[in-house]
């Protein structure tokens, strides 16, 4: 793997205390709690959000009054072991409709033991968001786009 | 973890670094902008700025007799922090979700 493929990407891990079937049902099933909240890309407050646990599913925001915010697509589904799914948004926080554009994440699941489980993330394919960056040299200011995103996430930081 | 050669997140790691790049983000701005912000001196804010700067998190452009320092839009290097602190979180949640989860039923 070349150095520009792993810049490319964010990985990640986590061992839980669970089977792999519960930790893979779990993962998808409660998606709502684990979820980040402050990152909406609706007007108004998250009430759920809902994955849809099926290859082709969608993976979406439900407002408080109702409105939808789809934000990915499931692209494999293979319970206990693995689910794909897209990230259809772009790095100013909006959603993207150009699917080339968009990046992937993949959740591995690997039994250590009967009742442990390691969780591996890897978000891949970031490059593809780059493309699109060049516009955004003087939209990077604006209102909405990354000083409002990064806020949310400094004050993650913060937690 | 996978170590990079310049590594976002390392570089966030420092609390005064992460307070400069979180003014960056509100908007661009210059080295001595920031030395009045924040209780560092000007070369010590210089210097926070070039690690900032080695991991692909600003970049800066003249003007005038000034630097400005803003976000760097065409690296991922932003974008994989950001999402790497998405996920990190998302994780630690899940590690409670799942766990309590197992106590509920044992």
């Amino acid at each position: 793997m070349t150095t520009q493929a792993q810049e490319a990407s964010v990985r990640t891990q986590i061992v839980v205390e669970a089977p792999i079937e519960r930790a893979f049902r779990v993962f998808t099933d409660d998606f709502d709690r684990i979820k980040p909240r402050e990152h909406n890309m609706l007007g108004v407050d998250i009430a759920e959000t809902v994955f849809e646990a099926r290859e082709g599913g969608r993976i979406y925001d439900r407002g408080v009054d109702g409105s939808e915010c789809q934000w990915a697509r499931v692209l494999a589904y293979e319970p206990p072991d693995r689910v794909v799914f897209s990230w259809d948004i772009s790095p100013q926080w909006q959603i993207e409709t150009d699917l080339s554009k968009t990046s992937e994440v993949e959740v591995r699941f690997i039994s250590e033991a009967p009742e442990r489980t390691r969780v591996e993330l890897e978000h891949r394919n970031l490059g593809r968001h780059g493309e699109g960056w060049e516009g955004l040299r003087e939209g990077v200011g604006g209102e909405g786009g990354w000083p409002l995103y990064l806020q949310r996430f400094a004050d993650m930081l913060k937690d | 973890m996978v170590a990079y050669q310049v590594d976002g997140w390392h570089a966030l790691g420092d609390p005064t670094r992460r307070a400069i790049f979180e003014r960056i983000a509100e908007r661009p701005r210059a080295v001595g902008e920031l030395a009045g912000e924040l209780p560092v001196s000007r070369p010590a804010v210089s210097q926070h700025l070039k690690v900032l700067k080695d991991a692909g998190l600003v970049v800066d452009r003249p003007a005038g007799n000034r630097r400005i320092y803003q976000l760097n839009p065409d690296g991922v290097g932003a974008l994989r922090v950001q999402l790497d602190g998405f996920w990190s979180k998302a994780l630690a949640t899940y590690k409670q979700v799942v766990e309590q989860s197992t106590e509920e039923v044992t």
